[in-house]
């Protein structure tokens, strides 16, 4: 615990912000190729498809699940093992021609001829045409909150500021998504959720640094703005490193305790809450600079008569 | 020196001590009971005799019954078990009539002097408690075809009656209707007397060399009316259905311009529950055409009169019935068992709407002494194993339920006799219930069986705790003393967290929980901040005192920006999320806000306390 106990770090963070830019860059460009060329597996919340999850007494052969479903009209059933070798998840995409909400009952129905002990434990159906408006609609939240937020920050900082945040949180989502594409994991409704929320989280860590910015520009008239920026990550890097602690604690319990349903939302928190705390120490602030925020940015305006107020102790 | 003063400390032991008290209701658990409520669109009264018939009933049946509640919409009856509580359901279902309906439920033990105060457990979602979840969008283009062809058969009489000679209405697939006069005056009249009849058509003239035609639509305002309408119309007959499942708290609600949700907790059996719900069924009035004998020609023969349709009655036999339509199932607005006051024999009584009526007493006007046939239609789906063959259909099931002679013209009210008194029971039931006015189609679906969503409570409340738990050491590791104190503030901030869940009742579903899990480890932020601010203080040699002050104020300001921002992506979330997803953006919600309060205010008081008073002293942090 000694080394959290200390807040006088004196790192040199902004000297390695090309290397860190190089390093986004990176992971950026790796990013986008992955979801570019290999795409998402995305979640029949978004695809559309019926998912049917039943559980067996016993550990239960896969293969013999698939030959029967395989052999009656559903080739593409997509059969596993879902956390336990008694639990079996069962996907199937949207059939054209047919009355889709009726394949789950159907399988059902096969299933239980089978072995007459299975166990309905979950059954989504979801059709192509409501997966298609979620998609749309979560883009649109997404875009919206950074709109509503670029709004936010301009206000009470400064447009800069509100652009580094930005920077930060594409940033964070990017990769995080990205995450989800080059492992191949599945990307539903939940997971949004969670990138969702990791935006959230990265703009808290941004606005605690970026208001140590603030005051410090106010405090230290002397220094570059570089060196400003710099002494505000050091002095904050105690409380980053202490809520990213306890956040990502938390969120290591989840991913345990919490059961297969939101392994995949566990993961993505886990994944934005590192990169959403990397980004708020060198995409943010670097922003802000690269964008040439500066002293005078930031000094509250003189009104004629007055006396600039220093309030150091 | 650091004090709150008295009010201050008062306010917020006033607060911890509601929100204790509106979250204790979540410790007691659920005992197995049947509830008994009145059928849909019946007159039952819920009152002591039901209440004494239900009892008589389970003793009878040597059931042994715990506490029994009755209030104006319902009777509860506790079991000790669910095994007990099954036998009551089977015996009481069948035994209480069809006025009622029975249903399994798990209903809170919240003590009585807690639910005195009002207070009540958190409402859980599907995955947690298990059930169906349906989105189920209604087709509105079949909805405006029946009002456009409804539409034709009574402009067809209106014509004919003003002798507005045409060749005929056409109805154009999304272009409205089209009629041909055969000159220019008939077509002045006629839309002379569209614009002066129906104000909610738009008339337009057409045609070419002699052609002289009209082509008319709905209004756009009348055709959000009529989508409104269809919707609404989908919503009554659906919870009509429900009540037949026997469910305990179904919620049948409207979503969007189009969309009806419908949750079912509870319910395993999804097929019958699809089959049920999804049965489309409307009604016709049509006249008979020919006599007995002609029917059986007809039968026999296979060749029809033109303009006429052969159908089969329940029993089988064939009747031969007019292809116009006098009035549909959705001009029905309501239809109820009862006797005939002059004979005293079971009779159904039906009311239509304004519309159905003019047009039935038009048509009963010129036909008294026939006979008129309610034909009920439903589409069914059906789905087969033949050889190992999954087979599906869709299958048009049209069928005379009554066939009854017109004995005096009538208009919006009139009886059908002749029944027996079970038959204009179940008659006034098809009427009343039978019709969706357009056909539906389940778009989602979402199951969660019962040991699952059990399994989701243990797993959710695990994580939490222990989250709750490793946050905590984590905590007084770090700041001791003032790690203490934000851990009685996280505390409070669950309690709190969870009075406002109960008190709202709004649906905890699993991601919610992972949403509680989240804010814990969140909520701590606010303490950070602020003791690390304390710690700053003190390095540059400000007093203890001096210390908490400033680190408490100068910490506000970031907290609150931080939160605010944090505020908007979980608002953001909150207005696109649906189901499981809101579940997740409210708890977040309402973390971030409650986590403010105590995380600022409580950890403060307890700080106040333990260092407030004292002048000489070491920070333990």
């Amino acid at each position: 615990m000694n080394i959290l106990s200390r807040f006088d770090y004196s790192f040199d963070f902004l000297g390695k912000r090309k290397l860190a830019t190089i390093a986004s860059g990176i992971l950026i460009l790796i990013s986008l190729a992955s979801i570019g060329i290999k795409g998402l597996s995305f979640g029949i919340d978004f695809t559309g498809g019926t998912l049917v999850e039943v559980s067996y007494n016993i550990p239960v052969e896969l293969e013999g699940i698939r030959t029967l479903l395989h052999s009656n009209k559903f080739e593409d059933a997509v059969v596993q093992n879902f956390g336990t070798t008694t639990d079996v998840l069962i996907r199937l995409g949207v059939y054209e021609n047919m009355k889709n909400d009726q394949l789950s009952s159907t399988i059902l129905a096969l299933l239980q001829q089978q072995d007459p002990d299975v166990e309905m434990r979950r059954v989504e159906f979801v059709g192509p045409k409501v997966g298609g408006e979620l998609v749309e609609k979560g883009g649109m939240a997404i875009l919206l909150t950074l709109f509503g937020i670029l709004i936010y920050v301009t206000l009470r900082f400064e447009y800069r500021f509100a652009f580094g945040s930005i920077a930060a949180l594409i940033h964070d989502t990017i990769i995080t998504v990205g995450f989800f594409s080059i492992l191949g994991l599945e990307f539903d409704l939940t997971v949004l959720a969670a990138v969702l929320a990791v935006i959230g989280y990265s703009l808290n860590d941004t606005i605690v640094v970026f208001d140590r910015i603030r005051d410090n520009f106010l405090k230290m008239r002397k220094q570059s703005s570089d060196q400003i920026v710099n002494k505000s990550i050091n002095q904050i890097l105690g409380r980053t490193v202490m809520t990213s602690v306890t956040t990502l604690l938390v969120l290591v319990v989840l991913f345990f305790a919490g059961g297969e349903l939101i392994h995949n939302f566990a993961v993505a928190l886990i994944v934005g809450v590192v990169v959403g705390t990397y980004s708020s120490i060198y995409i943010a602030s670097a922003t802000a600079l690269y964008l040439g925020i500066s002293k005078a940015d930031l000094m509250p305006i003189q009104k004629e008569g007055s006396t600039p107020v220093d309030d150091r102790p | 020196m650091n004090h709150y003063p008295l009010w201050k400390n008062l306010l917020i032991i006033f607060v911890i001590a509601l929100c204790t008290l509106y979250a204790l209701p979540n410790l007691f658990g659920e005992d197995p009971a049947v509830q008994i409520s009145a059928g849909y669109a019946r007159d039952t009264k819920m009152d002591e005799n039901v209440k004494d018939k239900a009892l008589a009933k389970l003793k009878a049946a040597n059931i042994e019954y715990g506490k029994v509640e009755l209030d104006e919409t319902q009777l509860l009856i506790r079991f000790a078990d669910t095994d007990v509580q099954l036998k009551a359901y089977s015996l009481l279902k069948d035994d209480m009539g069809a006025d009622f309906v029975v249903a399994q439920n798990l209903a809170p033990a919240t003590p009585s002097w807690l639910t005195a105060f009002g207070a009540k457990p958190m409402y859980l979602g599907l995955d947690l408690r298990g059930g169906v979840h349906f989105l189920m969008e209604v087709d509105m283009d079949e909805a405006i075809k029946q009002d456009e062809e409804l539409l034709i058969g009574e402009l067809k009489l209106v014509f004919r009656d003003k002798k507005l000679y045409n060749r005929g209405l056409l109805r154009m697939k999304g272009q409205g209707i089209k009629v041909l006069f055969r000159d220019v005056e008939y077509r002045e009249k006629a839309k002379k007397l569209l614009s002066k009849d129906y104000p909610d058509l738009k008339v337009a003239e057409y045609g070419g060399v002699d052609e002289y035609g009209l082509q008319f639509s709905f209004t756009e305002v009348s055709l959000t009316k009529r989508r409104h309408d269809a919707l609404q119309q989908n919503i009554t007959t659906l919870r009509n259905r429900v009540n037949e499942l026997g469910v305990a708290e179904p919620v049948i609600q409207q979503q969007g311009a189009e969309r009806i949700i419908v949750q079912l907790p509870g319910i395993q059996d999804t097929a019958r529950a699809k089959e049920i719900l999804g049965a489309t069924a409307s009604l016709e009035f049509r006249l008979t055409e020919g006599d007995y004998q002609k029917w059986l020609d007809a039968e026999n023969s296979g060749t029809k009169p033109s303009g006429s349709k052969l159908y089969h009655r329940r029993d089988g036999s064939p009747v031969l019935l007019k292809n116009s339509v006098i009035v549909s199932g959705n001009q029905i607005t309501n239809a109820n068992s009862s006797f005939d006051q002059n004979s005293g024999s079971p009779a159904t009584h039906v009311t239509l709407n304004g519309k159905g009526g003019k047009r039935m007493l038009k048509v009963t006007t010129k036909n008294v002494g026939k006979p008129m046939a309610v034909v009920f239609i439903e589409y069914q789906m059906e789905t087969k194993v033949i050889n190992g063959q999954t087979i599906k259909s869709t299958k048009k099931k049209e069928e005379v339920v009554n066939i009854a002679t017109i004995q005096e013209p009538f208009a919006n009210n009139f009886q059908i006799t002749g029944l027996g008194a079970k038959e204009a029971t179940n008659l006034a039931l098809i009427l009343r219930a039978g019709a969706l006015k357009a056909p539906m189609e389940i778009v989602e679906e979402r199951t969660i069986g019962p040991s699952l969503g059990k399994e989701n409570i243990a797993q959710g409340q695990l994580s939490i705790i222990i989250g709750f738990l490793a946050v905590m050491v984590f905590m007084v590791l770090r700041y001791k003393v003032f790690g203490l104190a934000a851990n009685v503030a996280l505390l409070m901030n669950v309690v709190i967290l969870i009075a406002l869940l109960s008190l709202l009742q709004a649906t905890l579903t699993l991601p919610g929980m992972a949403g509680i899990v989240l804010t814990l480890g969140m909520a701590v932020d606010a303490n950070v901040l602020i003791f690390e601010r304390i710690r700053e203080e003190m390095a540059n040699n400000s007093s203890p005192q001096a210390s908490i002050f400033a680190g408490y104020e100068k910490a506000f300001g970031t907290i609150a920006d931080a939160n605010i921002t944090t505020l908007i992506a979980s608002v953001m979330l909150l207005s696109f999320g649906t189901g499981p997803i809101k579940g997740f953006a409210v708890t977040l919600s309402l973390g971030i806000i409650t986590s403010m309060f105590t995380s600022i205010l409580v950890s403060r008081a307890i700080i106040n306390l333990v260092y407030g008073n004292k002048s000489k002293m070491k920070l333990a942090i």
